[in-house]
């Protein structure tokens, strides 16, 4: 049956995808590429060009691309639930362990260590969007920087976003969208 | 906080809203939290939201929706964290299912792309501005040992590029080893 086909392999996916984001990828080509041929290799390509433009996670954005194709939009619905599931019966348990015990004074001290290093995983993600934002092409390290590369239009707006969203209590989402139509200007129309 | 109806929907239309504006990866859905939960609403205190992200970190599975299941669990139970994952599931099934039918022509559209191209720079704008506060709040703290982890676990993510999950244990244990064991060690001679 071709649900539940979907189900358990999206299952898998979200069972075994540590670290988020990209790490789930060599999961989700060996699923839909290797061993069932719901997608060709340019559709798979496909799939991860519009994943980078549209919100959501990658696992999500897949499950709802190779579930429609396969079997409609119930197709879509089973992947996805399919690919939360694991996480969350996991995250529940986790959940409750933590809520249960969090007061425990060995708890709060592994948790005192943990904290500073989620402030430098954010960082880190924060790091790399600002250089896909900053550079007009991919892969630039600090190491072969040029001029030319720069996209300055990119750097002024996010010197100028920043500045109103630290100086005016404003919601990012609107700061996001305000960007988004700046970009349309500029990028679109010259 | 009243569970009400109204309590439930401002739930779902929060993960909703920030899933829906989740772009370039999953950790862009912390800062938009903090400010939501934490600043906006004030149903979420500062520490206790990063607890919830690094214990969603260590788990398997994608970090946008790990941590709106805890988040939704710690606010209302079950029920809560079911509210969350549909809030949060829901803009990429909807987005995508639209999407599939014409992919190639939105994906060569030169307004789509401009329009993304300007968001990217409204995105890192927000992470910048969480970061800046949050680092703050960390050096604020005068604890030599948290700025210490954090240096580090900024130098192993992005020098390194060690596995994220791996730098959440790491930082743990050595929390766990540090503040229960050497320094009780240490106070008690």
């Amino acid at each position: 049956m071709i649900y539940l086909e979907i189900f358990l392999s999206f299952f898998q996916i979200g069972l075994f995808s540590f670290g988020g984001g990209y790490a789930a990828l060599p999961l989700i080509e060996a699923q839909v590429l290797e061993y069932h041929n719901w997608l060709t290799i340019e559709e798979f390509a496909d799939l991860l060009t519009i994943s980078q433009m549209t919100p959501g996670p990658i696992a999500i954005n897949a499950a709802t691309f190779v579930g429609t194709k396969v079997a409609g939009l119930p197709g879509a619905v089973i992947a996805t639930i399919g690919s939360v599931t694991p996480s969350f019966i996991i995250v529940l348990t986790l959940s409750y362990f933590y809520f249960r015990y969090k007061n425990l004074s060995s708890i709060q001290n592994i948790l005192k260590g943990l904290r500073p290093a989620v402030v430098s995983l954010i960082a880190s993600a924060g790091l790399s969007i600002l250089m896909l934002t900053v550079f007009k092409t991919e892969g630039i390290t600090l190491l072969n920087i040029k001029l030319s590369n720069i996209n300055f239009v990119a750097i002024i707006m996010v010197v100028i976003s920043v500045f109103i969203l630290r100086k005016f209590k404003i919601d990012p989402i609107k700061v996001m969208l305000g960007t988004g139509v700046l970009g349309v200007l500029v990028y679109g129309l010259f | 906080m009243k569970k009400n109806i109204k309590f439930y929907w401002k739930l779902f239309l929060s993960t909703f809203t920030l899933s829906a504006f989740t772009f370039g990866g999953g950790y862009v859905i912390v800062p938009l939290m903090r400010k939501k939960f934490v600043e906006e609403l004030n149903w979420i205190e500062e520490e206790e939201m990063l607890n919830i992200v690094a214990i969603s970190q260590s788990a398997p599975g994608m970090i946008a929706v790990n941590t709106s299941i805890m988040t939704g669990y710690r606010l209302a139970g079950v029920f809560g964290a079911i509210i969350a994952t549909f809030g949060t599931v829901l803009p990429p099934l909807i987005i995508i299912t639209i999407i599939a039918g014409f992919y190639t022509a939105f994906k060569e559209n030169r307004i789509i792309n401009a329009l993304l191209l300007g968001m990217r720079a409204g995105v890192a704008a927000v992470i910048i501005d969480v970061i800046i506060k949050m680092a703050r709040n960390v050096i604020k703290t005068k604890n030599n040992i948290s700025i210490a982890i954090m240096v580090t676990a900024l130098i192993a993510a992005v020098v390194f590029d060690i596995n994220a999950a791996l730098i959440i244990i790491l930082s743990g244990v050595f929390g766990g080893f540090y503040y229960n064991i050497v320094k009780r060690t240490g106070e008690s001679q």
